[in-house]
């Protein structure tokens, strides 16, 4: 009998979810032993041409990861998700726009402009690429970008998401033994929609950090702050994330000394993540008085970063108006 | 005019396409190479608080995301004014060190070294890393991700993750280390010195031993004459950290060293309208098209660029190795791009050494890993060498700090003329009349791209778009005849 086959592909993404992947370490040579890999453009040659010739469905497990940014990666998007049987929205880009997605703040036009004119940018003719282009050879063809970046689920349907930037090493492994026993008949996947390789509480919940209810007189930037490094974060004055932030990493970032930044995405159950988050900081503000709230608040100096930096895609409000516009 | 289009490109970071055309004779007419996609860094980190900057500037590669990291980190340093304890210098290289052993051991193992192991024409479903492992067996496979396993051990340890580090601030790094993890670091960079000695003998055992292989290296079709950049200390030895940033001529001179701060001076970069990435030069030697020679501005900054722009190693083994290569290729500068290969492997060798070094220095362990910034923020350049060429990271902030401009150059743009020259040349050397274009040809051109390790998840961190356009109308000699612009 043939083995299940796996894809794997990056659509806007950094390549950090490959790494993340070969980071399972000897769990490869399971994958390899158990899969057959067809197509996984980081590690091995197949090209587009031979996912378009292969049946509807005959990829059993697809690990896509990237935000849809322009036309190239929705209509991969969609033949990948023809092609296979189950499609994992795989890390933060995918699930919620990530990093990238905070290009969701500009339009295009603002985008463009920065890059091509920037100190170092020679183009006194102010050129801008084209997606069309006639060589004298023939047409050459580079992909339309899309005025706001997409989530996947926003192009296509998908079975699960696997959230983190990227996905922590560990719950990879774990994934890859469950839907190996599933395959095998050894155990059931969760149910279609669900979040998997993560936690179903918060980081705080995870963080090695002692938490005594404190309040905080003020917010603090981590260069000015020498932190307590038995302490939670946010008691410090320090913007952390973790409150609002699904868990599933083991708490790395505030364990390293760092603030989280929020990379795993909405813990579960929360809607909207920057309500959660802004309800949580403001119950840790030691004051009832407005003018001395408001001084404490301007202590948060990027409140559209600190609240949207991974999920602004994703989330109920998706884009400014501006790149809504185009 | 018959066309062969190979999308994607495979076993590289990020994206590519390279589009080849044919004339009637079944010759090679052109090649063009194509970047399809951008993502907007330099735009969305403006109003972000500049502290953040080693974070988010992470996610422009989730492969090298160290250097983004570390040129960030260096680029806030110089925005505060700060100047970092040597602990804290001494663990960001530590860090730093390890991710270049490991990341070599990546491209050379599962990117670039599958054409040599398993041959430029295996079978496709055999010549990735899977493909290796069985050949070589399960305790050489073993090795490969054992190295890569310490290599990111280091990286969390100093880093706090694996991937995407978040430790580095202005001024030095959140945490230090212990004497139990500086032990467990320093015996896993002595195991990485005899692995690096291990991949050397393999490269020599399996490529220079090989004389197919040695004739396709010192051969014509992956050779060209440009400029080399690298990183060097203050004795001209090759530095991944810190140093200036030299260049040396086409005949292996030295054309100019200058500081990070200067190098908006010294690198401009041109603009094409079909490719959404840009190509940089040396400035003050102009821009001439893709072409190779001394009076093009075209440079590359890769391994080989590396040890050609240097005067040698700065540890024992590796300055041995070095002396080989070019004792070995006719002397310096080497010309031909599949020797990068090898330079990259002497380079594993130097990292492990200096993996040990730094993991061995009596301040590593020192509490004094940090300083608190005092200056105002204004305006800061950090350079590093990226495994795939010298990355630099410019912001420019307010009074708080809040950043108000970002300008990077990254490893790979800086290769960006030299690949597509690179992928012409190859095309027109492998695809003649009467030669039957065959999977494996395709692969050897893809080849010359493979050489230089491109990441092209670095590449498009900036988002150019359709919005303005000028469309030229050639001849069939490739002259304007008529231009449209639409504003």
């Amino acid at each position: 009998m043939s083995k299940p086959k796996f894809a794997m592909y990056w659509a806007a993404s950094c390549g950090g979810c490959e790494i993340a992947v070969l980071n399972i370490h000897e769990k490869i040579l399971e994958v390899d032993a158990a899969f057959e890999v067809v197509f996984w453009p980081v590690a091995m040659d197949a090209k587009y041409k031979d996912v378009e010739a292969m049946q509807d469905g005959e990829i059993t497990l697809c690990l896509f990861n990237g935000g849809m940014r322009n036309d190239e990666n929705e209509h991969i998007a969609k033949l990948l998700r023809r092609k296979s049987k189950i499609m994992v929205a795989f890390g933060s880009c995918a699930c919620e726009g990530c990093i990238p997605g905070l290009a969701n703040f500009s339009s295009i036009t603002d985008l463009v402009d920065t890059a091509f004119t920037t100190i170092t940018t020679d183009n006194p003719d102010n050129i801008r690429p084209v997606t069309s282009y006639a060589m004298p050879e023939g047409t050459i063809i580079i992909p339309t970008l899309n005025p706001m970046l997409k989530t996947l689920d926003q192009v296509v349907d998908v079975d699960y998401y696997m959230p983190g930037c990227p996905p922590e090493s560990h719950q990879i492994a774990a994934v890859v033994d469950l839907v190996i026993a599933a395959l095998n008949g050894k155990a059931e996947l969760p149910p279609k929609g669900a979040t998997i390789g993560a936690g179903n509480s918060t980081v705080c919940d995870e963080c090695p950090r002692k938490r005594n209810v404190k309040t905080i007189k003020e917010f603090r930037r981590i260069q000015f702050t020498t932190t307590d490094p038995e302490l939670c974060l946010l008691e410090q004055g320090i913007p952390c994330n973790g409150v609002a932030t699904r868990s599933g990493c083991n708490a790395r970032c505030p364990s390293a000394g760092a603030q989280c930044i929020g990379c795993y995405g909405p813990a579960e159950g929360v809607v909207d993540y920057a309500a959660r988050l802004i309800s949580a900081f403001a119950s840790v503000i030691d004051s009832d008085n407005p003018e001395e709230i408001d001084k404490i608040l301007d202590g948060l100096v990027d409140p559209a970063g600190q609240f949207y930096r991974f999920n602004l895609a994703g989330s109920l409000l998706r884009a400014s108006k501006s790149a809504q516009k185009g | 005019m018959q066309r062969i289009t190979i999308d994607p490109i495979t076993r590289l970071e990020g994206h590519g396409k390279i589009e080849i055309f044919l004339n009637e004779e079944g010759n090679v007419a052109n090649t063009y190479f194509q970047i399809p996609e951008l993502r907007g860094f330099e735009r969305f980190c403006v109003g972000r608080p500049v502290e953040e900057m080693p974070l988010l500037t992470n996610r422009i590669c989730g492969v090298c995301p160290e250097a983004h990291h570390m040129a960030a980190a260096k680029a806030v340093d110089a925005v505060y004014h700060v100047e970092v304890p040597p602990t804290g210098k001494k663990l960001r290289e530590l860090l730093y060190s390890a991710f270049y052993a490991t990341d070599h051991t990546t491209h050379f193992y599962a990117l670039g070294g599958p054409d040599f192991i398993m041959g430029p024409d295996a079978p496709v479903a055999e010549r990735n890393i899977l493909g290796v492992i069985h050949k070589v067996g399960l305790e050489i496979g073993g090795k490969v991700i054992q190295m890569r396993k310490y290599g990111h051990t280091v990286v969390e340890i100093i880093g706090g993750r694996k991937v995407h580090p978040c430790t580095s601030i202005p001024g030095g790094l959140t945490k230090g280390i212990t004497e139990e993890q500086r032990i467990e670091i320093e015996k896993m960079g002595r195991w990485a010195i005899e692995f690096a000695q291990f991949s050397l003998k393999a490269f020599n055992d399996i490529v220079l031993s090989n004389k197919q292989y040695l004739d396709l290296i010192v051969g014509d079709i992956y050779t060209h004459h440009t400029y080399y950049m690298g990183l060097v200390d203050a004795n001209n030895k090759v530095n991944f950290y810190d140093g200036k940033v030299r260049v040396v001529a086409p005949d292996g001179k030295e054309y100019v060293t200058y500081e990070p701060k200067d190098y908006a001076a010294n690198i401009a970069e041109h603009v094409e309208p079909w490719t959404y990435l840009k190509f940089p030069y040396l400035k003050n030697v102009g821009w001439k098209g893709f072409v190779d020679g001394p009076d093009s501005g075209v440079y590359m900054a890769t391994p080989l660029s590396r040890l050609n722009a240097s005067d040698g190693m700065a540890t024992p083994l590796a300055q041995a190795e070095y002396e080989k290569f070019y004792a070995t290729l006719g002397g310096k500068p080497v010309h031909q791009r599949l020797a990068i290969h090898w330079a990259r492997l002497i380079e594993l060798l130097y990292a492990a050494e200096r993996w040990v070094e730094l993991a061995t220095d009596p301040e590593i362990t020192s509490p004094n890993y940090r300083a608190i910034p005092t200056a105002t923020p204004t305006e800061g350049v950090g350079i590093v060498e990226a495994p795939r060429g010298t990355l630099t990271h410019h912001y420019w902030t307010d009074d708080r700090g809040m950043v108000r401009k970002v300008n990077l150059i990254v490893g790979t743009t800086n290769n960006h003329a030299a690949i597509c020259m690179s992928l012409k040349k190859a095309a027109q050397g492998l695809i003649k009349k009467g030669v039957t274009v065959t999977e494996g040809t395709l692969n050897m051109i893809e080849m010359a791209f493979r050489a230089y390790d491109p990441c092209f998840s670095c590449a498009t961190h900036s988002l150019p778009g359709q919005m303005k356009m000028i469309v030229n109308f050639r001849d069939v000699d490739g002259n304007v005849v008529s231009t449209i612009k639409r504003d």
